[in-house]
């Protein structure tokens, strides 16, 4: 019989074992949270990431072997990405109805998420330089990190910020925006879309078609408004 | 199924392109997804096709976000004293974009809803 020790060479440079264990994980999360009745605090996310961080520490399996096996998953975010475009599709006749609150809401959304970041890091006496990581937040990953290094933030701050973002929308938006008594599926996952990109967006697809629809357009305005208002805003706060 | 993956990766390649060959600020599979939306209004018979696929997948956009936020689970220890803060930071902005988006929205939605009347 083969030593423990030797398969575990194997197993350990190969990506299987990583891959098959984030599927598995997820599995495990995704049945926790339809247990739950789909309640939004036992967020699928974070359960997984959650597993496996305790795996991966108490196997002593750094962040690069891990990602060599689960970066096949990671890849599939682009055609996700891609794919966002048929529910807007689906969605043609409400979007079309709703251009004018979707403007409004997107320069209100995305302003809010960049301006009280700062506020609240600045009040709080955190440094410029975390500040300026923290601007482009609540846009999509791809597009926060282009942000943060152009605006001369650093790209792995942001990094947590956008993921930490992300799954707070993720988790807050149905209590918050049952408590405003928002009861317009449009207006909810705009809103979602606009403040928590890609994971408020699947968040908001697990709850309603229309709002998955929107928010999905509400994260891709938000990308492209986060790009062009980012830099104005690190200006500012550089004092130039 | 392949022939809808290949679809939905040709138009992710070509955004890759169109980004990187304009030095547009949005990433590949953004403008990927505007393309595919064009598209579709031309030949509404394309999303028909693809609707199963993209079901599947937009059904299970959570698992997709799991490898990155492992990586950013290694880094939560460094804030140390700042964690606290940008907890707060993180959380209070989040709260206060989704409210102001969401009532701007509404809000709009009544105004103009009035005025046509």
């Amino acid at each position: 019989m083969t030593e423990f020790a030797e398969i575990w060479t194997y197993l350990s440079t190969d990506p299987l074992l990583w891959l098959t264990l984030t599927l598995a994980a997820y599995g495990v999360g995704d049945a926790l949270f339809k247990a739950s009745g789909r309640k939004p605090f036992v967020n699928p996310v974070l359960i997984t990431v959650a597993c496996l961080a305790v795996l991966l520490q108490l196997s002593g399996t750094s962040y690069g072997t891990y990602f060599a096996g689960a970066q096949f998953v990671h890849f599939m975010l682009g055609p996700a990405t891609v794919a966002l475009a048929i529910p807007l599709y689906a969605n043609l006749n409400h979007i079309k109805k709703s251009a004018l609150p979707m403007i409004a809401a997107l320069v209100a959304g995305s302003l809010a998420a960049m301006l009280s970041a700062v506020g609240i890091a600045a009040a709080l006496g955190l440094d410029t330089d975390i500040l300026l990581a923290l601007i482009p937040k609540s846009a999509t990953a791809p597009v926060a990190l282009g942000v943060s290094e152009a605006i001369g933030g650093s790209p792995s701050l942001t990094a947590v910020f956008v993921i930490t973002t992300g799954i707070t929308g993720a988790i807050v938006a149905t209590p918050l925006l049952n408590l405003l008594g928002i009861t317009d599926w449009r207006a909810r996952g705009f809103a979602v879309g606009v403040a928590s990109h890609g994971i408020g967006t699947a968040r908001a697809f697990q709850v309603n078609e229309t709002a998955g629809a929107f928010s999905g357009v509400g994260m891709g305005l938000n990308a492209l408004l986060t790009a062009l208002i980012a830099p104005l805003i690190a200006r500012w706060l550089l004092g130039g | 199924m392949i022939i809808h993956l290949a679809t939905l990766l040709a138009f992710q390649l070509l955004g890759e392109v169109t980004s990187r060959g304009l030095d547009l600020p949005l990433p590949g599979p953004v403008i990927g997804m505007a393309l595919l939306f064009i598209s579709c209004v031309m030949w509404p018979r394309l999303a028909q096709t693809i609707t199963p696929t993209t079901t599947v997948l937009l059904g299970h956009l959570s698992l997709l976000f799991v490898p990155a936020g492992v990586g950013v689970v290694g880094h939560l220890d460094k804030f140390g004293s700042d964690g606290a803060a940008l907890g707060v930071a993180i959380i209070g902005s989040t709260v206060v974009a989704i409210s102001i988006g969401a009532l701007t929205f509404v809000g709009l939605c009544k105004l103009m809803a009035t005025s046509h009347d």
